[in-house]
């Protein structure tokens, strides 16, 4: 159930107008609100965002690793509109096993090296992306670095030949 | 070697976007140019791969990641005071400005006032970062276009700035100046005149470098409707900062969104409507003035009091309370050895770079170290815009293109 202070607020009245069963959850703390959608609703959420409630800014896509919690990941959209000066943060938990979540590629251009960032460091596939490719690690890399159980020591080779 | 090897392993090629003559395209007679990782313009390591027909850009693929050294991770692994000098690295030119925004992203969770002096030296030195960072593009930028002589110019504005840093914190350019809650020592004697003496010559200089630049008809051909991109779709990819004032939008967090009682000092947006190279190169120049001019109220505004906020919890005792009081020791002795405990939750915190919006992402889970960081840097989404700025226009015009972005290779990769 979503706390009083989360359903008060203007975007969150209109975002349930438009579809009730993708807010999940909420939190607004420090004055950010934050809005755990359903991560099967994600492009429709960020296309009404968008084109509806002017946010037209994906500041950034981000990725936590609740390891061992299951659904294990969680997306971070950092949403910012220019004309209402608002931030919104919008999250998805995504299981750990085969992780998979739309992109929102065709909604913001912009997040097509973020997501391919989170394909990179947390494993996490995005459908739809017209380039899911590693993009800050060697192509031929195993492993997920930021993930959880990724270990920050220790040596590793990178290249299959050698 | 066939096009696909050059290529990373696993790129998919895109259908061509850009007129190129369809026989030119079914006959192979575009060329695979790889620009980088070591070449000088790119300011780092920064690889891109351009397509070419005859001279005329068709597909460009910035390629990065040479510079990607896991800060991230490596920020899990230490407390939160450790994390400071690590924001430093991520953007070498505008340390200041990681460490305010890291900073002010923890005191949020940690629900710390900070004291009005350090929240106005912290608004003068960042003020300070950004023309450091401002004249070391500009003298970059005009020397990659053949003006040398700005160059030489520019960093010797800039090594006064250094100086002005190595009196505060000890170090020239990885400072780790601001801590969580406050300052890392205090204010060192006599600044105000270093400061001072600076600043009062620095409008001087501006109209020196523009003397230089504004009348100069290679400078104004080689930049003038160079490089532009319409202001939708910049927004679209996440371009931020003085990219985007250049396109006419009067967008600056430290007006839209004040931090560091940002909100206290007067100054103004610059903007233009032309959006090309050359439109970036004078709101980078209004900007060095409007720094100058924010530096110079912090100077004559400064408030008194301690450079510090009264968080025993979080700030390390003086030396002589420790002597004296027994608190002061035990809580000595916690933060240096276990650090501080950060109660859980999540921030999100903005500010304005010389480069644009940095973004923190903080996330606690309740223990002395943070569980997760995402930096939100500028660089990397400036520089997505790369391709949509260069394709369909001559290779020549690459250099300065890319110029005017300012971007740092280690605010991309992190």
């Amino acid at each position: 159930m979503l706390p009083d202070q989360v359903k008060e607020r203007p975007i969150v009245i209109a975002l349930e107008a438009h579809d009730a069963a993708a807010i999940t959850g909420g939190t607004y703390d420090f004055g950010q609100l934050a809005l755990q959608i359903d991560p099967a609703k994600i492009v429709s959420v960020c296309e009404f965002l968008k084109n509806s409630q002017q946010f037209i800014r994906l500041s950034a896509v981000t990725a936590l690793d609740w390891y061992p919690v299951e659904p294990r990941f969680e997306i971070v959209y950092q949403l910012h509109s220019l004309e209402r000066n608002e931030r919104l943060r919008l999250k998805c938990r995504v299981n750990g096993e085969n992780p998979e979540i739309d992109s929102v590629f065709s909604v913001w251009r912009g997040a097509d090296w973020y997501e391919r960032e989170i394909f990179d460091l947390f494993g996490v596939t995005f459908r739809n992306h017209p380039n899911m490719t590693r993009i800050l690690m060697p192509d031929e890399w195993k492993g997920n670095p930021l993930r959880k159980d990724y270990p920050v020591h220790g040596y590793k080779y990178s290249y299959p030949n050698e | 070697m066939s096009d696909s090897k050059i290529l990373r392993a696993g790129a998919t090629l895109e259908p061509l976007t850009v007129n190129a003559p369809e026989e030119h395209v079914a006959e192979r007679k575009l060329m695979t140019l790889n620009m980088g990782p070591q070449h000088p313009s790119t300011h780092g390591v920064l690889r891109v791969l351009i397509e070419l027909d005859g001279e005329t850009i068709v597909r460009a693929q910035p390629d990065i990641g040479y510079l990607h050294t896991g800060i991230e991770k490596q920020c899990e692994t230490k407390t939160y005071q450790q994390v400071v000098p690590l924001t430093d690295r991520v953007d070498y030119l505008a340390n200041l400005s990681n460490n305010l925004c890291y900073v002010l992203a923890v005191e949020k969770l940690l629900q710390l006032e900070m004291p009005p002096a350090v929240q106005w030296m912290r608004v003068m030195l960042t003020e300070l970062t950004r023309i450091n960072s401002h004249l070391v593009w500009l003298g970059t930028h005009a020397l990659d276009i053949g003006a040398m002589t700005l160059f030489f110019y520019c960093f010797r504005e800039r090594e006064n700035i250094l100086r002005i840093f190595e009196m505060f914190s000890g170090q020239r350019m990885m400072t780790s100046y601001f801590r969580i809650g406050g300052l890392a020592l205090e204010p060192p004697r006599g600044w105000e005149k270093v400061v001072g003496k600076f600043i009062d010559g620095f409008s001087g200089n501006v109209d020196q470098y523009e003397d230089l630049l504004n009348n100069n008809p290679i400078w104004k051909r080689r930049t003038q409707g160079v490089g532009s991109v319409p202001l939708e779709t910049l927004l679209d990819l996440g371009v931020t900062g003085p990219m985007i004032r250049a396109a006419g939008m009067a967008w600056d967090v430290r007006k839209s969104e004040p931090y560091s009682s940002y909100e206290k000092f007067d100054f103004r947006i610059p903007t233009l409507p032309d959006n090309d190279v050359w439109s970036r190169y004078r709101v980078r120049m209004e900007e060095l003035r409007e720094s100058a001019k924010i530096v110079k109220q912090a100077l004559l505004g400064m408030p008194s009091g301690p450079w510090q906020a009264d968080a025993p919890k979080v700030v390390l005792p003086e030396r002589e309370k420790m002597k004296t009081q027994m608190e002061a020791l035990i809580y000595h002795f916690k933060i240096v050895t276990e650090g501080f405990r950060v109660p859980p939750g999540e921030v999100f915190q903005v500010i304005e770079s010389p480069r644009g919006e940095i973004g923190y992402y903080v996330v606690s889970d309740g223990t002395a170290k943070p569980y997760r960081i995402h930096m939100r840097t500028p660089s990397f989404g400036n520089l997505q815009a790369l391709p949509a700025m260069i394709e369909g226009n001559l290779i020549a015009d690459t250099i300065a293109a890319m110029g005017s972005m300012d971007f740092v290779l280690g605010d991309v990769d992190r």
